[in-house]
């Protein structure tokens, strides 16, 4: 790895990746290191279309980093990592993805993560999204979070994307069993003219699923954000949707909410809010002695901390 | 010393601040008081320059601060807790009294300027400071950050509403607090009768023009006798 990989990983990962107890590090399309150990296993698919991430039972506090890298310049990379997390395990998941473009040609990932949560298994998934490279050419991620979840499983997911990404579609989709939760804290900062859309679908099939999705996005210059959601309760279930969004100069955001209780017990809930900063926080953090622009950085800095 | 010079103030085609000339000394208290649109909140507002005034100038301690901003009187020493405290998603109060000392501050550190607002520190400081706080709890953060800056000039426009279960004894001792550290002015809207109790003078405003100032005494004689008072102000209840 060059000073460029490091830096992409740097701005990726919040762990140093060797402290972690399996990892793969793709780089262009190709897998250039990896590190497993007899509770967490990591395996090339047959036809190199991505990896296999097995979790053995009962594996507790395993740390494993799954990070992408992309510095060729018109790089098209798609893969499908596919995630099974076996019984009572309880694991950290880190995986960003860094594009460097220094040229005029269109980057893509198309990152395919999909989930097998078995019973009372646990994981909490930390996504990073970075761009950086002063090419002309587009740095644009595309990943897919496919997730199912059987009784008594949770997955708290953090997806970050707050840097140097031109254009990104979002979609998350998961199905939930009995007594499930999923959390979602999604944080997204779009400028210039980058484009951002979010989709989020999730099925609440057993009883006592839950699903809880933060939203909080910040859309300045020209960009343009669009976030979806559609949550359907088939049963009891629960769900708490919230989209926040900051939006300065000529940005646009767009959300539209979808909630679909197909029982009488299913209790569904979608906030919405879009607004510029409100006057009454700049005036008080000036109050406090802060410039207005020191005072807009602290408010939107807060905001996707 | 502040001094405010002519200040008018015009809004909607109505006058709510008429020629108002007024001289706050350093370690005073002052209470301002007055019925409800007698121009109370718009006159500290100008003081700390949320608002401009129409015509007239504003000198604190020397300097014409008329034409400066909010954060540049800010930085010249004057605070100002708001009537209704603004709550921030994503902001915590450690944050928030980071930001209001402007210089390092230990996590420690805070939780003593919170105990003095007579929040159990541990509990608020990882707070955002958001709507999951009350009423209550928001308005003792929002004196916290203004003790935290430790003025020379401190606004408090009706420090008392929604302050809930903390006593009046506990705010009275702040404001001597902050006047002990910073030996500067304290200026409070009132209509409470144990707030304009601890004035050294109260500021009698109507109809956008100062009425009178006095010493507590004399004022407060004048204040109850008002009939006036008694139809939009508390202090009669």
């Amino acid at each position: 790895m060059n000073k460029t990989d490091e830096q992409l990983l740097n701005n990726v990962l919040d762990n140093n990746i060797h402290e972690a107890d399996s990892y793969n590090v793709r780089k262009n399309g190709k897998s250039i290191d990896r590190k497993t150990n007899p509770y967490i296993d990591i395996i090339s698919k047959e036809d190199g279309s991505g990896i296999d991430i097995y979790v053995k039972e009962n594996t507790l506090f395993g740390i494993i980093d799954i990070p992408v890298i992309i510095t060729d310049s018109g790089l098209t990379d798609v893969v499908y990592n596919d995630f099974h997390i076996g019984k009572n395990s309880n694991v950290i998941i880190v995986a960003g993805c860094g594009v460097h473009n220094t040229d005029r040609h269109d980057s893509v990932h198309d990152g395919i993560h999909r989930f097998y949560l078995e019973e009372n298994s646990k994981v909490k998934y930390i996504e990073k999204h970075y761009g950086s490279g002063k090419g002309t050419g587009k740095k644009i991620l595309n990943p897919v979070t496919e997730i199912t979840m059987k009784k008594g499983s949770s997955m708290t997911i953090d997806s970050t994307q707050i840097e140097g990404v031109d254009k990104t579609l979002r979609v998350t989709k998961a199905i939930l069993d009995e007594a499930t939760t999923l959390v979602i804290n999604e944080k997204i900062k779009t400028y210039k003219d980058q484009y951002a859309k979010t989709e989020f679908v999730v099925t609440l099939n057993g009883e006592n699923a839950s699903c809880h999705v933060t939203s909080r996005s910040v859309a300045t210059d020209n960009s343009y954000q669009e976030f979806t959601s559609n949550v359907v309760g088939n049963t009891k279930s629960f769900a708490h949707v919230e989209c926040d969004a900051i939006i300065q100069d000529k940005a646009s955001v767009k959300a539209i909410p979808e909630i679909y209780a197909n029982n009488v017990d299913a209790n569904l809930i979608h906030e919405a809010a879009i607004g510029k900063i409100a006057g009454a926080q700049l005036i008080k953090l000036m109050s406090l002695g802060l410039t207005e622009k020191e005072a807009e950085e602290a408010i939107i800095n807060g905001f996707l901390k | 010393m502040l001094e405010l010079i002519d200040i008018s103030f015009k809004r909607d085609n109505k006058q709510i601040l008429n020629k108002v000339n007024l001289k706050l000394d350093e370690e005073k208290f002052y209470v301002i008081t007055g019925p409800n649109g007698s121009g109370k909140s718009s006159l500290v507002k100008i003081i700390m320059g949320i608002e401009k005034p129409d015509s007239g100038k504003i000198i604190f301690n020397g300097i014409d601060i008329t034409d400066k901003s909010i954060d540049e009187r800010a930085k010249l020493g004057i605070g100002f807790a708001f009537q209704q405290p603004v709550s921030f998603k994503g902001l915590t109060v450690y944050d928030l009294l980071k930001i209001a000392v402007n210089k390092e501050l230990t996590k420690s550190n805070a939780c003593d300027i919170l105990s003095k607002v007579g929040l159990c520190a541990l509990n608020y400081v990882d707070r955002e400071v958001n709507n999951s706080l009350s009423g209550g709890e928001l308005k003792r953060i929002e004196i916290a950050t203004v003790m935290a800056r430790n003025p020379k000039l401190a606004i408090f426009d009706e420090p008392e509403a929604g302050i809930d279960l903390w006593s009046f004894q506990n705010l009275t001792n702040v404001f001597k607090q902050i006047q002990e550290q910073s030996k500067g002015i304290t200026l409070v809207i009132s209509h409470q009768e144990r707030i304009l109790n601890i004035a050294d003078q109260i500021i009698l405003l109507e109809n956008g023009k100062i009425k009178k100032i006095g010493s507590k005494n004399i004022m407060m004689n004048i204040i109850f006798k008002e009939e006036t008072c008694c139809k939009g102000v508390n202090i009669c209840e």
